[in-house]
Parts: structure tokens; sequence; C-alpha cells
């Protein structure tokens, strides 16, 4: 007990071998010399989720603590009574997506998740209010974008429409000319192509009325 | 319920709460049923107007509550009770403050993951929203920190929900689960009784993990030169440890763990490297640092573990065990995923395993490296008690198998370090969220949920210990054989040590002026008490404490000027641990 050193015994930091290997910000293997780091990617996911108080905040609460990136988020009813949809537009570099897709499913009301593939149908709506100084020309724009009037009169002419990202995202530049007073836009919803299924294990409806949900299914 | 449970229960206590059950004619009567249904011998909590129903309830039950000081020592002590168990922890409190103070134990349940379930009262469902007399939006508060929680609507349908509640806490990866009772629905009408409690079907895990990940990763650690075993608390929690030990020796890998593992395999062990991270071994640092297969069982690559993202590991491929697929890939990629039950993955690995890795020289290499970086620490004899000697000295003065809880600081550190465990279930702690406060209330749940033989330690700090010092009386009232050991720097240790490194010595909020007697404040509260200032004391006041049947406290002056090493500053490589001050 004479030993008046401070701190613990053996080789120094810089006299320790170190390994040149390196792991990139999300925890990759990388070459050391190659800076390499996913670009984030945009994707959208559909959820089912049991309708129940409280779910959309549990989503939304869940995207904003861990920090998720989402565009544009919708929910409504499903074929299956007592099951929502919920569609969720993401922007995130590859393992941010697979997480948020992982923490999805784990929230107890999520009972199935799935991110959809490119060749998926999506639409969104939007109204649009503008000046009403120039209505035909206003009507023109709308008529080439398959749009509705929705409301006109002489200080304002609002209109509706629908359609991809895309569409809505050229038709509101169109607008722009007219002097856009409000814009709501719904944000993205989406199905899957043809016959294949939304949301793993999703159960398909039959007729136009909702069914009671299967209980045996996850 | 784990194998420890099961053997340590007493069939005729068991055998009485099922031939008394409650009968069910409320919704809190229901609640009760519920949770005696599940098994639930203990609860932890605090009386208040909106949960007073559920009370009612249990004067009738068989069910031992025990009367906290603070809703959080409560929940504490819930956690811990779970912890040494194996099976959930209950803890009740009120609407408004009394939720809100349970809120601390529950996230710190959440980041340990540690099942516990907790009810609270809330008020009258029509005056829900209304602002009304202690009414917080609890279930709110509380989603961010809980696997799931539950807003009771029906006294028909409130028994299920709390099983489902309880089953939860414990399915698959555990964690904390609420039951909001609004006090019409425990008080209302119901003859409806709840059925075996069951997670729900949206949140069964997967134990048995997919046949090509298994032989994935059986190929990754045939081919390993380097492979080192990470034991995390998943091995304690999923009562893998036999299987987890057996696989570690019959390969002959060596096993660092993460601070909830303590325990997963015995610090006596030769292949045991103890635990590794920011106060991590050297040489458990030094073996993350180098090994080109790391095989992770449930873990969730905490930052404290991990260091520095970009240096971690940085030669290996991982193999991550673990039951919650979100784990996987969350911080470090894992090159070989296994999604199951940490039992049965170790155990479908090995029979996966044509040829286990053969690395003797790897092996000499980690033992080496034992010898390299011991954790001797400097006694001088001009130098005040050490906290390390006196961690030592209880170790040695207590039988093997004694259950150690802790606050969090430097003495949490020391605790960690110094402390040889043998088996899981035994170091009782606050990892995720390193709450102050945490010791007391969890010796408490300990205690509890021990066996009368057993021994109960906390090692707590001065200021962790005033954190929860209330719950001292409930030790007494219930003349708990605890022994508290504070390692008294008369500092926030570990704060000082951060301002001495970091900012440069500028010790703002650090130290105290002036600082409790503990021995005195133990005796005002009807326990024991004892101060001790230097080596000689050590040993006789340990023993005197040790033996005396009730809660005792022991307030060793140690060394204010001692730090904690080894040390990765945040951020760093483990691989540059620091052995003193100027390597930081
Ligand atoms: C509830 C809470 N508040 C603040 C902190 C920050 N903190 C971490 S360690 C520490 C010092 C703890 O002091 P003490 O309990 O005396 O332990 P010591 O480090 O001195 O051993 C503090 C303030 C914390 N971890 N928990
Ligand atoms: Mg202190």
């Amino acid at each position: 007990m004479s030993d008046n050193r401070k701190g613990l015994q053996g080789p120094a930091p810089d006299e320790r071998p170190h390994p040149d290997g390196r792991r990139n910000a999300q925890g990759i293997r990388i070459d050391p010399e190659a800076e390499s780091e996913h670009e984030p990617r945009r994707t959208v996911f559909s959820a089912i989720v049991e309708d129940e108080p409280g779910v959309l905040s549990r989503v939304a609460g869940l995207a904003a603590r861990r920090q998720f990136n989402i565009e544009s988020l919708t929910v409504g009813p499903t074929t299956v009574e007592g099951h929502s949809r919920i569609t969720m537009v993401v922007e995130e570099p590859e393992p941010g997506i697979d997480q948020i897709e992982k923490q999805l499913a784990k929230l107890k009301p999520v009972i199935s998740v799935g991110e959809l593939d490119d060749d998926a149908v999506r639409a969104e709506l939007v109204l649009l209010k503008v000046r009403g100084e120039d209505p035909d020309k206003v009507h023109a724009i709308t008529e080439m974008y398959d749009g509705r009037t929705l409301d006109a009169g002489p200080e304002t002419i609002t209109v509706q429409l629908t359609g991809d990202e895309r569409k809505i995202d050229d038709a509101v530049d169109a607008f722009r000319r007219f002097g856009i007073i409000e814009i709501a836009r719904t944000g993205q919803t989406a199905l899957a192509h043809g016959s294949k299924k939304t949301v793993p294990g999703e159960e398909p409806g039959t007729s136009g009325e909702p069914t009671k949900p299967n209980t045996n299914t996850q | 319920m784990s194998e420890r449970t099961a053997a340590t229960t007493d069939p005729e206590a068991a055998d009485d709460s099922t031939e008394t059950p409650t009968e069910v004619t409320s919704g809190s009567t229901a609640v009760v049923r519920a949770l005696e249904n599940a098994g639930v011998e203990t609860a932890f909590g605090v009386q208040g107007g909106a949960i007073m129903p559920i009370y009612d309830a249990l004067y009738h039950s068989d069910i031992r509550h025990v009367t906290m000081a603070h809703e959080q020592g409560a929940a504490h002590a819930a956690d811990a009770y779970g912890v040494v168990r194996g099976d959930p922890g209950v803890c009740l409190a009120t609407s408004g403050p009394g939720a809100t103070n349970l809120v601390t134990g529950i996230a710190d349940a959440n980041m340990d993951s540690d099942a516990v379930l907790a009810l609270t009262g809330q008020v009258p469902s029509d005056m829900v929203g209304s602002d009304a007399f202690q009414e917080t939006d609890t279930t709110g508060v509380t989603a961010p920190i809980t696997k799931h929680n539950y807003f009771a609507s029906s006294p028909d349908t409130v028994g299920d929900t709390v099983g489902e509640a309880f089953a939860l806490a414990a399915e698959g990866r555990p964690g904390p689960t609420l039951v909001d009772l609004p006090k019409d629905v425990s008080l209302n009408e119901t003859d409806s009784e709840p059925g075996p409690a069951q997670p729900p079907e949206t949140c069964r895990a997967r134990t048995d993990p997919a046949d090509e990940q298994v032989e994935a990763a059986a190929r990754a650690i045939e081919r390993a030169e380097k492979p080192l075993l990470l034991f995390g608390g998943g091995v304690v929690k999923a009562d893998a440890t036999e299987v987890a030990r057996q696989f570690a020796t019959e390969h002959q890998i060596p096993v660092v763990t993460t601070m909830p593992g303590i325990g997963a395999m015995p610090e006596d062990h030769e292949l045991c490297l103890s635990w590794a991270g920011m106060h991590g071994t050297g040489y458990a640092n030094m073996a993350i640092t180098h090994t080109d297969c790391l095989i992770a069982v449930g873990t969730r690559f905490d930052d404290r573990l991990t260091g520095g993202i970009d240096t971690f590991a940085p030669e290996a491929e991982v193999v991550h065990i673990d039951i919650d697929p979100a784990e996987i890939s969350k911080n470090v990629h894992a090159d070989y995923p296994v999604v199951g039950d940490a039992g049965r993955a170790i155990e479908r690995v090995d029979a996966e395993l044509d040829e286990g890795p053969d690395a003797p020289e790897w092996v000499d290499q980690c033992l080496a490296w034992k010898d390299d970086y011991p954790m001797d620490y400097a006694a001088p004899d001009n130098e005040p008690l050490k906290p390390q000697f006196v961690v030592e000295a209880l170790d040695e003065a207590t039988p093997d198998e004694t259950i150690v809880t802790s606050g969090v600081g430097q003495h949490q550190m020391w605790a960690a370090q110094y402390w040889t465990f043998t088996e899981p279930r035994r170091w009782v702690s606050s990892h995720g969220l390193g709450t102050m406060g945490y010791g007391l209330p969890a010796a408490i749940g300990a205690r509890v949920a021990a066996d009368d033989d057993e021994t109960v330690v906390c090692v707590d700090g001065d200021a962790s210990f005033l954190m929860t010092i209330q719950e001292l009386s409930v030790a007494v009232r219930e003349n708990l054989d605890i022994t508290v050991a504070i390692l008294n720097n008369e500092y926030i240790g570990m704060v000082r040590q951060w301002q001495d490194a970091f900012f440069e010595g500028r010790r703002m909020a650090a130290g105290y002026d002036w600082c409790p007697q503990f021995d005195k404040l133990a005796e005002a509260f009807g326990a024991r008490g004892w101060t001790v200032d230097s080596y000689e004391e050590v040993p006789g006041a340990i023993e005197e404490a040790l033996a005396y049947d009730g809660p005792s406290v022991i307030d060793f002056h140690v060394d204010p000027a001692e730090n904690v090493y080894p040390m990765v500053s945040s951020g760093g490589a483990n691989g540059k641990f620091a052995l003193s001050e100027d390597q930081l």
C-alpha cells in the first residue's frame, strides 16, 4: 500500500495495437479509405392497424421520438371492421427505412406493415384556392389536369386535383401564375399493383360490406 | 417464469392464493383477480383517490402489498423484484402526481427491458379531458416509455386488459406496460371473470430462429480466428445462462458481457473478461477491439458499450442474436442476424456447427491482456479509504450469491468492477437510464423477491442515496434485512470526475459544503447506522451490519479524489481506454 500512482497500470493507449478497420455512421464496416454513407431514399409504408383510440398518436409519436423523417401520413378505414390503413411516405437512408418498418411492427395496435414496391398505385388529393380574376384561364388549367372546380366567386376559385405526387407538383406549379391563396394537400395514399397484397397477411375484402376481423391472423 | 422462481416459490403460499381467489363483483375486483390469475404475489405502491377502489379490492386478496414512500420507489422496487424473480413486478399509483412519480421508474424499466406492470388510477371516464383534480394524461405521458399502455374502458373487460398487459410485459423482449384505470371502471359492477393472461396477438415474439439465419451464423463462427462472445442482459432475461456458458466453454470462446449481462458468465471463470465499454476492463475492451467475429447475444449495442461506432469492433463480422428484430442493425450492422430466444438460438447455432472455432492463440492473447491491464487500484497509506477496497471487502464478507443493487455514479462503476459476480440476477442496477436513487428501492424490491437466506446489499452514492432516502422508512416498517453501503465521497463524484477531465476542473454544482450524517439519519428512521473512516474499521462495521437482522446503513467516508478507470471517453475508441486522467 505504498504505491502513489493515479489510475491503473498497463500499456498506454499509444503503446497498444489499433486495428485499421472502421464503421460508418450506420455501424456498417467499411473500407477505411472510402467514406461510404447510404443516400436517403423515399418510400411508402402501408400498415394495417387496430382502429383504437390513440393509434395515430402512437405512430406519429414513434416517428417523432426516433427522428424518422415523415413526408406525409394518411389514415382511413379498410375492408375489415375495426381495422384502419395508415399510409406513410418517408425519406431515410437504408438502415433507417428498415428501422421504421421494424419499429412500426412493434407497436401493439399495428397488425401488419409493409413497404410498397415501386409499381404501387399512389395518389393524393389537393385543394387549391387561387385568385378569381381570370376564371377562364383557371378553368382551362383545371381541365388540363383533370381537376374539378369546387367553388368559384369573383374573389377566389377553389379547385380539386388528384393524382400522383408528380402530377400534383406540376399542377401546383401551373396554378402559381394566378396567385395561390391557400393550399391543402392530403399526402399520398397507395395500394399495391394488381392482385399483390399491399400489406403482408392482409385479408382481402370479398363484398362491399366490411368483414369481421379474423382473430387468428397476425 | 424462471427456474429460480419455480424453485423458490413457496408451494403452500401458491396454493393459498388459488384457494381463495378474489370474487369478481366490480372492475377493481376483476383487476385483482387478473393479477392473482397471473400468479402475482407482491405489489408495490402508494394509495390515493383514484386508485382507492383497487386497494379496496386488494384488502381481501392474498397478494402482499408493500407501501412505498414515493411512487418512484414503487416502480424501482417492482423493477428489481422482477429482475430477481424473472417475472414481472407490479406497481400501483393514483392518478396525476402518483402516475407522474412513476414515470422515472417506468422509463428506467423500459431502457433496461425489465418486465413491470404499472396500474394507475384515473379520474372517472366522464371527467377525462376536463382538467379534473389530479387528472394527467397518463397514457399520453407514458406511451413513449412503455411497450404498450392501456386505457381501461369497461369493468367487463378490465380484468382481461390487466392480464394482457401483464403477459405483454414478459413476452419476447420484456419491458414495462401500464393500465390506466378510471375510477368508474374500477367501481362499476361486473361479474365478468378474466381469462388466462395472454399477450396480444400482434405482439407475439418469434422464439425459434429461421434455419438460414442459424446456418449462416454457424458458418461465420466456424471460420473465425478470433471469436468473441458478448453476453448482454438478454441472456439473463431469457434464462439462457446455462446454455450460453456451455457454448463458451465447449468451444473455448472468450466472453465479455455488457453491464446488464453481468453474471451471465461467472466473472471468476478463465474465459470471462468481465464487462466492456466506457468503464469496462481493459482486457474486455481489447478483446472487442481485436475480435474478428463478435457473437453478440441479447444486447442493443448501447453507446456506453460501443464508444464511437466508427471504431467499435472494427475488425469483426457481427453475429447478432436477439429476440427483438428491431435491434438487428439498429446501432451496429449485423452481418449475421439471428432472431429468436437467446437460449434456443444458441442451442440451434451450436447444433449447426460442424466444428467449433479453434483459436487457442486468441484465447492466450485474451488471457495475456488480463495480465497486461489488471484492475488493481493503488491504495497508498497516506490517502483516505479507497472505495474499491470497500467493494472488495463487502464481496468477501458476503455469500457468493449475494444480490447487489446500486445508485448511479462512480460507486456504481466500482461495484460493477470490483464485485465478482458468478450468477445471473444478482447485479441489479440502472443501466440504460442511469437513474440516481435506484439503489435503495431496488434493494427493497430485491429483498422481497429473494429467499430469506439470501443477502441483499445496496452499494450507493451519497447523492444517489439522498434521492430516494425516504424508502428507508419502508425497509424499517417491513423489517427488511438489507445493508446499504454508501461510498460517500461528498461529491456527485462522477460529475466531478468529468469536470476535472473535460471542464478544466471547474467543479460547478458537484460538491457539498455540508453532507448529512447518514448513520444518524439511518438511526432516525429506525435503522442501524455506522460511519467508517479508515481501513481498520471496514471489516468490523461490515460484519456488524450484515449480522443485524434489519436495514442497516454504513457510511464509508472514501477518498473524494478517487476516479474510475479504465475510461473510454464518450464517442472514443474502446481500444484507447484511459488508465489515468492524463491519458484522456
Ligand atoms: C436522476 C439523476 N440526476 C442526475 C444524474 C447525473 N449524474 C450522474 S452520476 C451523478 C453523480 C452521482 O453522485 P453519487 O450518487 O454521490 O455517486 P458518485 O459518483 O459520487 O459515486 C450525477 C449527478 C443522474 N444520473 N440521475
Ligand atoms: Mg458521491
